[in-house]
């Protein structure tokens, strides 16, 4: 797949095709991003659409000093920041929610039920092609500022200094926030398969 | 969260141990922190098992590509870029 940066020059050099790509490349993660923002799809869409169009616009003055997707899912957040209702962005670490149902373990804290095995099935309906459908319904269940975090940082690959920068939220925020997702989401996937037993 | 007994000792226990998958693959735990969390795994099939799907789980989630963009918004995005451009000059 050609890099980001391939598609920024030819961008700059004014090619429409490159525009496309990088839409496909980013919509729907900035969708997906934007729905956690504002409340609803039809406001989000909206707000995406804002965003290509200050890409567009900022294109020429973008210095690289950041990625290219870092400066895009800036954009986006900024404009959804404006456009969405959300006041606060700290998290309140001091709710507890662990990442295991605390009755899955004995008195002394080992395991009473013990995790269950699910990575080969999952793998075999991965690659069948059957599963993706389903990681993005449950990533839609996340709270939303574990799901911007989990979209970001695993689905994206950004780094955490990244993902920070681009959701104005401090490294432990961040951290909490995807172990938190995270475990969610491997618990979804325990749930999956031992359904299918 | 109530502590645990062993909290105050040295050695973690399994519920302690699934807290601390992120930041051990962050590699934000301290050094001791580190050992005391692979002293635990090396004699835990079961916490074992859980940081294996832990990494299992980011990496099907980094295996997601995003969706086809439908024809109908293809034609909306070249547009766009058509619209932007005709503005530039």
């Amino acid at each position: 797949m050609e890099s980001d940066g391939e598609l920024l020059l030819r961008l700059r050099s004014g090619d429409e095709r490159a525009f496309v790509s990088l839409v496909q490349r980013y919509h729907e993660p900035m969708l997906r991003l934007a729905v956690s923002f504002v409340p609803s799809r039809a406001v989000a869409e909206e707000v995406v659409q804002d965003t290509w169009l200050a890409v567009l616009r900022g294109l020429q003055g973008f210095e690289g000093r950041s990625t290219l997707k870092t400066w895009l899912f800036r954009i986006l957040v900024n404009q959804a920041r404006t456009t969405g209702t959300r006041e606060s962005r700290t998290v309140p670490i001091a709710d507890p929610e662990p990442a295991v149902d605390p009755s899955r373990f004995d008195a002394s804290g080992g395991w009473a039920d013990p995790p269950e095995h699910w990575i080969e099935a999952a793998e075999g309906r991965m690659e069948a092609g059957k599963l993706a459908d389903r990681i993005r319904a449950w990533m839609d269940e996340l709270p939303a500022r574990q799901r911007e975090v989990v979209i970001l940082r695993d689905v994206e690959e950004m780094s955490s200094e990244e993902v920070c920068a681009v959701l104005a939220i401090t490294d432990v925020n961040q951290r909490v926030l995807l172990h938190r997702g995270r475990s969610r989401l491997r618990q979804m996937f325990e749930d999956e398969f031992r359904e299918v037993r | 969260m109530r502590l645990l007994p062993a909290f105050r000792s040295r050695d973690l226990v399994c519920q302690q141990a699934v807290e601390l998958v992120t930041d051990y693959l962050e590699g934000t735990l301290s050094r001791s922190a580190r050992r005391r969390f692979e002293a635990h795994l090396a004699g835990c099939s079961h916490c074992t098992e859980y940081l294996a799907q832990m990494r299992e789980t980011i990496g099907l989630t980094g295996r997601l590509a995003p969706e086809d963009l439908s024809p109908q918004m293809r034609d909306e995005f070249v547009e766009l870029y058509r619209r932007w451009k005709s503005e530039q000059q």
